[in-house]
C-alpha cells in the first residue's frame, strides 16, 4: 500500500513537470513570440522586450526559471492587464469551478436513475430511449447548445438572461448547457458499469435469497458498480473542463476559461499560460485523487 | 494503470478483437437501421462537400446588402434563391454549409490520421519494447491526459498562427494517447499468444512479427477508435473556429458561422441554428456508424 502511494507520488512528480513543459513550450511554439506579441514595433522595443522576457537565455535555463517561477505561482505579469497572470486567473478559478461542480452535480442527477434504470431494463423501451438521446447530446456541439437555448429561454421566452453570472438566474442556462455535455458521458459510464455487474453471480445469489429486486440494485449492484463509475468520471475530468471554457465563452461568464480565450486572442502568453497551467494541475490533482481512492474503496489492492 | 473500467467505455482494453470474416461483418453492420441512416447521411454529406462548387447556387462570400438577414424558404419573408436564408451580409447560408463541410470533413479526417499515426507507433513500441520505452510513452500519454485537449489546442494554434494546416497538425497531434493506450493494451495481450511465440521460435524477427502479425490483429480497434475520433475531431475543429482560431476567415467554416450568428441570435435564428445542425447531423451519423462498427468487428457479441 505504502510502495503504492510511494510510486504514484513519484508518477505525479513526473507528470507535473511534463505538464510544465508544455505549458512553457506555449510561448515558444510560435518560434519568436516578440514577433507575434508587437508585431509593428521597432526593433528596438522588440529587443528591449526579449531581454526583459529573458529569451536569450538558453533554452533549458528557461525552463529551469520557468519551472522556479511556477511552482511560488509567478508566470509573469500580464501583457494587457498589467497585473500579474497567476491572481487573474486564481480570482476567476471559483467561478470556473462552480460552474463545473453544479452540472457534474446536475448531470449525476440525471445520469444515476436513468443509467442504473436503462441498465437493469436493458433493451427495452426506455433504454433504447436513454442510448438515443446519449447519441444525440454527445454528437452536440457545446457552444450550440448553449445557443440554441439562449435563443428558446432567452429570445424566444425571455425567461433567462442571456449571459452573465450575477445572479441564480443566469446560471441556470450555463449549468443545463455543460450538462448536456457531461450526462451523456455519465449515463453511459453508470450504464455500462451496472450492466458489467448485473450479470454476475454474487446478483444472482442476492435474488435467489429472495432480496427484492430494488434492494438488490440499489445496495448489491450500484454499490460494486461505483468503482468504476468514480474512475472513469475522474479520468474524463479534464473533458469536463474543456467543456466549461466553451460554456463561459458563449454566456460571457468571468472564469478561468473565458479569460484564456480572450488572452489567446490578445496574445497575452503569461495568461494563457498561468491558465492553462492551473486548469490542467486540477486534472492532475482530481486524477491522482482518483488513483488513491480507488486503492482505498478496492479491498483487493488494500490488501496487498 | 491497475484500474478495471466497464467494458463499453474502454472496449480494446483487456480483450482481443480478432477481425470477423468481411461478409459476416457486413451483415451484422447492415442489420441496424440506425447504422444504414448514419451511413446515408454520411454519403450525402461527403458528397455534398466534394461536389460543392457545381452544386450551390451561391458563391459562399458574395455578399449582398438588399438580400440580408432574408429568412429561410417557409417563414414569411423567405425567397426560394436562398432556402436556408442569408446572413449579416446577405450570403446564402446553405452554399457556406455546403461549402464548410470540406474544411469539417478535411480536418476530422487528416487529423485523425496523424493521431492514427503517432498513437499506433508509440503503442506498438510501448507494448512490444517494454521496459523503458514503455516508461517514457506512457508518461507522455499521462501528461498529454492531463490537459483538458481543446485548451491546449487553442494555446497551440494560436501561438503557431492559426491556419488550416496549424488546426489539422495541433488536432492530430494532441488527440494521439487514446491510440497508443488501446494498441498497447493489446499488444501486451497478444505478446502471449501461441502464434507470436510460434513466429517467434520460427527465428523470425521482432519488427517483422510486429509489423506482419501483431498489427494487424489490432486493425478492428483501429478502425473503430478512429472512426469515432472522426467525430471528435470534427467537434474540436468547430469549437476552435467558434473560439475564434480556426482556419482563418477565407473559407467558411461550420463553428465560425455559429460563432458569427451568435452575435445576431435574436434577430436572426437561423444563422446559428442550420450549420449546428449540420454539425450535429455529421457528428451523429459517424457516431452511429462508428458504434455499429464496434458491434460487428467485435467477435463477442
Amino acid at each position: 500500500m505504502t510502495a503504492f502511494v510511494v510510486r504514484r507520488l513519484i508518477r505525479l512528480l513526473v507528470v507535473v513537470i511534463g505538464v510544465t513543459l508544455v505549458t512553457f513550450a506555449i510561448l515558444h511554439a510560435s518560434g519568436d513570440p516578440v514577433a507575434l506579441i508587437m508585431p509593428e514595433a521597432p526593433e528596438a522595443d522588440r529587443a528591449a522586450l526579449r531581454q526583459a522576457l529573458g529569451l536569450h537565455d538558453p533554452l533549458a535555463v528557461q525552463f529551469a526559471r520557468f519551472v522556479g517561477r511556477a511552482l511560488t505561482g509567478d508566470f509573469g505579469a500580464s501583457f494587457f492587464h498589467r497585473v500579474p497572470a497567476f491572481g487573474l486567473v486564481m480570482e476567476r478559478m471559483p467561478t470556473t469551478l462552480l460552474l463545473t461542480a453544479l452540472s457534474m452535480t446536475l448531470a449525476l442527477a440525471i445520469a444515476l436513475p436513468v443509467g442504473v434504470y436503462s441498465a437493469v431494463r436493458r433493451g427495452r423501451a426506455v433504454d433504447q430511449l436513454a442510448t438515443g438521446t446519449v447519441f444525440l447530446g454527445q454528437s452536440m456541439p457545446v457552444f450550440w447548445t448553449g445557443i440554441m437555448l439562449i435563443l428558446l429561454f432567452s429570445v424566444q421566452w425571455r425567461m433567462l438572461p442571456v449571459s452573465g453570472w450575477s445572479s441564480w438566474a443566469s446560471v441556470v442556462l450555463p449549468t443545463a448547457t455543460l450538462s448536456t455535455f457531461t450526462a451523456p458521458l455519465l449515463l453511459r459510464i453508470v450504464r455500462s458499469s451496472m450492466l458489467d455487474v448485473i450479470g454476475l453471480d454474487y446478483v444472482r445469489t442476492a435474488r435467489a435469497k429472495g432480496v427484492s429486486e430494488w434492494v438488490v440494485i440499489g445496495r448489491h449492484a450500484l454499490k460494486n458498480a461505483a468503482l468504476p463509475l468514480v474512475t472513469v468520471t475522474g479520468l474524463q475530468f479534464g473533458l469536463l473542463l474543456g467543456g466549461a471554457v466553451i460554456t463561459e465563452t458563449v454566456f460571457a461568464i468571468p472564469g478561468v476559461g473565458r479569460l484564456i480565450v480572450g488572452a489567446i486572442r490578445q496574445l497575452d502568453f503569461p495568461v494563457v499560460q498561468a491558465g492553462v497551467f492551473l486548469l490542467a494541475m486540477i486534472v492532475v490533482t482530481v486524477n491522482f485523487a482518483i488513483d488513491l481512492l480507488y486503492v482505498y474503496l478496492n479491498p483487493q489492492i488494500r490488501v496487498r | 494503470m491497475a484500474v478495471s473500467l466497464p467494458s463499453a467505455v474502454l472496449p480494446y482494453a483487456d480483450d482481443v478483437a480478432r477481425a470477423p470474416s468481411g461478409s459476416r461483418t457486413w451483415r451484422k453492420f447492415a442489420h441496424n437501421p440506425a447504422a444504414l441512416l448514419g451511413m446515408l447521411i454520411l454519403l450525402v454529406v461527403v458528397g455534398a462537400a466534394l461536389a460543392a462548387p457545381w452544386i450551390t447556387r451561391h458563391d459562399p462570400a458574395t455578399q449582398s446588402l438588399i438580400r440580408r438577414f432574408t429568412p429561410p424558404v417557409w417563414a414569411p419573408g423567405g425567397n426560394a434563391a436562398y432556402p436556408l436564408g442569408t446572413d449579416q451580409v446577405g450570403r446564402d447560408i446553405l452554399s457556406r454549409i455546403i461549402h464548410g463541410a470540406r474544411i469539417s470533413l478535411l480536418v476530422g479526417v487528416l487529423a485523425v490520421v496523424i493521431s492514427v499515426l503517432v498513437g499506433v507507433t508509440l503503442g506498438l513500441v510501448s507494448g512490444f519494447v517494454g521496459g523503458r520505452a514503455d516508461t517514457v510513452i506512457m508518461t507522455v500519454v499521462d501528461i498529454t491526459w492531463s490537459f483538458p485537449q481543446i485548451l491546449l489546442a487553442l494555446a497551440f494554434v494560436a501561438a503557431l498562427g492559426p491556419s488550416l494546416v496549424t488546426v489539422i497538425l495541433v488536432l492530430g497531434f494532441t488527440g494521439w494517447e487514446r491510440y497508443a493506450r488501446v494498441v498497447r493494451a493489446e499488444v501486451l495481450a497478444l505478446r502471449e499468444k501461441d502464434f507470436i511465440e510460434a513466429a517467434r521460435a520460427m527465428g523470425i524477427g521482432s519488427a517483422r512479427i510486429l509489423l506482419r502479425h501483431v498489427l494487424p490483429n489490432t486493425f478492428s480497434s483501429i478502425v473503430v477508435l478512429s472512426t469515432l475520433q472522426v467525430a471528435q475531431a470534427i467537434l474540436q475543429e468547430a469549437a476552435l473556429s467558434f473560439l475564434g482560431v480556426g482556419s482563418g476567415r477565407t473559407y467558411p467554416t461550420w463553428g465560425q458561422m455559429i460563432a458569427l450568428g451568435r452575435d445576431f441570435v435574436s434577430v436572426a435564428w437561423w444563422l446559428p441554428t442550420f450549420p449546428g445542425l449540420a454539425i450535429l447531423a455529421t457528428v451523429l451519423a459517424i457516431n452511429l456508424v462508428g458504434d455499429r462498427l464496434r458491434d460487428a468487428l467485435d467477435p463477442r457479441v
